[in-house]
């Protein structure tokens, strides 16, 4: 298990997607990238706040978990499509699994992650949970 | 690369297994020693030592490998270097071995491969193959390996309309490859039921779509042309290795059921080699999840892009098919020791090769290909065999 320092400064990626933007390309990256594989040095990269939203463009259920995981077991891990581009890796929750379908529309949701370490410090980031 | 060529000339596996009485350097040393043995040279003929080995810091607390090896092989004094892309580190390792040789400044050289998983809870041996994934990104969120490949069997399933059904018959192939592998882990057969019914895992993949946990190793001794004509009567020759790498994160690639570094690496390896995909009389490929094994199909040429269940369902990748894939019995079959593998394919092709498969030999088999891929495809390496 990593120390606090490693989760401390990726807290504004985490709680808030923010990602980046290469002004030159337009591209956007989550999780963010300080150099635009398109561009190389022509790249202008900036922080951009993705808005949360997205549609599931894969999934699965988990029911062998890693350690830090082993009490939400079975649960749903998606790649979001964002509206913006990229695809992020995160758990779809506030539903069954078989809710879970190839094309719903999400947002993205603060949740607790896990919980780790012997002193069990709780890490915070993203999830997202099915629009109606 | 033309004109220079390397061969093997010596082999050594160990069985893969849960081997509780064995110790990490235990495995390596045999392998190690029955590659010496087989080549007919001696230890101190070894100019350097290149070893394959994804995790020994978190599957057994021991680091400095390359020191490791060659001191407890008795050769301590010679170059010796420890070679890591995750599951692909023994493949890496073949390849710097065979770069050592092609470069000129050695004539024998070791390529080994080497894991000891079993000595950690599962729960901290996933989080070590995790490593081979984002960690920051994709584990952090709690991802699995086979969550991940997990992933991209439904967008194969969704996109070419693949079913499990055709995806576990890779298991069932392999499983029937292994049974005559006096080195592999499984020496049984599973029917379709079997894996369809196994415990669930991260769907649609279950137990019986994953390769397991192994502890193994695995050994090849490489010479240069001018060397292996002196010295070796049945030298099997690398003419091509090629090795392409990907995003880290699979979220990054821009199509899940493509494997970019695998289709860079397989062009290049063709073109070294002088073939094409039909050429090819049997492939080791990196089945690590049964989905694996049809993306890795595509990726060689083998059938076409999104075609791998059909073909696969069609029988075309048993032994008396067009492509035999996977005669050991792949990594779901024989194991899957990580860092182990590359070399244990080479192996597999070296067998082949010399005609000494017994039950699962390729009928007049040329031409050999291995495919190792580490993590969810951000490295592939792929070598090319031939008999003389």
């Amino acid at each position: 298990m990593k120390g606090l320092a490693s989760y401390w400064r990726l807290i504004p990626q985490r709680y808030n997607l923010i990602g980046t933007e290469c002004h030159h390309c337009k591209e956007k990256f989550f999780p963010p990238r300080k150099i635009c594989p398109n561009c190389r040095r022509l790249g202008e990269i900036k922080n951009y706040k993705f808005k949360g939203l997205g549609e599931i463009y894969s999934y699965t259920v988990i029911h062998a978990a890693p350690d830090g995981f082993e009490f939400q077991k079975p649960y749903a891990l998606g790649l979001i499509k964002l509206v913006e581009g990229p695809l992020v890796t995160a758990q779809i929750v506030d539903c069954k699994p078989d809710g879970v379908e190839i094309g719903k529309k999400v947002e993205m949701v603060f949740r607790k992650i896990f919980a780790g370490g012997k002193e069990g410090t709780i890490r915070y980031g993203y999830k997202f949970k099915l629009v109606d | 690369m033309t004109g220079k060529k390397v061969a093997i000339i010596g082999v050594g596996l160990t069985k893969f297994g849960e081997l509780w009485e064995k110790s990490y350097r235990d495995l390596i040393t045999e392998a190690g020693v029955k590659a010496i043995g087989d080549a007919g040279i001696d230890g101190k003929d070894v100019q350097e030592i290149f070893v394959g080995s994804m995790s020994p810091g978190l599957f057994a607390a021991q680091e400095h490998i390359g020191a490791l090896v060659a001191d407890y092989a008795g050769l301590a004094g010679i170059p010796a270097t420890r070679v890591e892309a995750a599951c692909a580190s023994g493949g890496l390792a073949l390849r710097q071995a065979y770069t050592s040789i092609i470069s000129g400044t050695k004539d024998i050289v070791v390529a080994g491969g080497v894991e000891k998983m079993t000595d950690v809870p599962t729960g901290l041996a996933m989080t070590a193959l995790m490593g081979a994934g984002d960690e920051e990104w994709e584990a952090f969120n709690g991802a699995t390996f086979p969550a991940l490949y997990a992933l991209m069997a439904r967008r194969h399933m969704l996109e070419y309309g693949t079913t499990i059904e055709q995806i576990s018959m890779v298991s069932v192939k392999n499983h029937a490859n292994a049974k005559h592998n006096e080195y592999a882990q499984f020496q049984f057969d599973v029917s379709l039921e079997d894996v369809l019914n196994s415990s669930r895992v991260a769907d649609p993949l279950r137990l019986l779509h994953c390769s397991p946990i192994s502890d193994g190793a695995a050994v090849v001794i490489l010479a240069s042309e001018k060397k292996a004509k002196e010295i070796c009567d049945n030298p099997v020759w690398i003419t091509a290795s090629a090795m392409a790498t990907d995003t880290l994160a699979l979220s990054d690639r821009k199509s899940l059921t493509q494997t970019n570094s695998a289709i860079l690496a397989a062009k290049d390896a063709y073109k070294q080699a002088g073939v094409t995909a039909k050429d090819i009389d049997f492939a080791e490929v990196h089945d690590c999840f049964a989905i694996a094994e049809i993306l890795a199909i595509e990726a060689l040429g083998f059938c076409k892009i999104g075609a791998g269940g059909k073909y696969t369902e069609d029988g075309h990748t048993k032994i008396g098919g067009e492509h035999a894939v996977n005669t050991s019995g792949g990594l779901k079959g024989k194991g899957h020791p990580v860092g182990t593998t590359g070399i244990a394919q080479a192996i597999e092709a070296t067998f082949q090769l010399r005609g000494t498969a017994g039950k699962r030999q390729v009928k007049d088999a040329e031409i050999g290909l291995t495919h190792n891929v580490g993590g969810s495809g951000a490295t592939a390496v792929i070598h090319v065999y031939r008999r003389d």
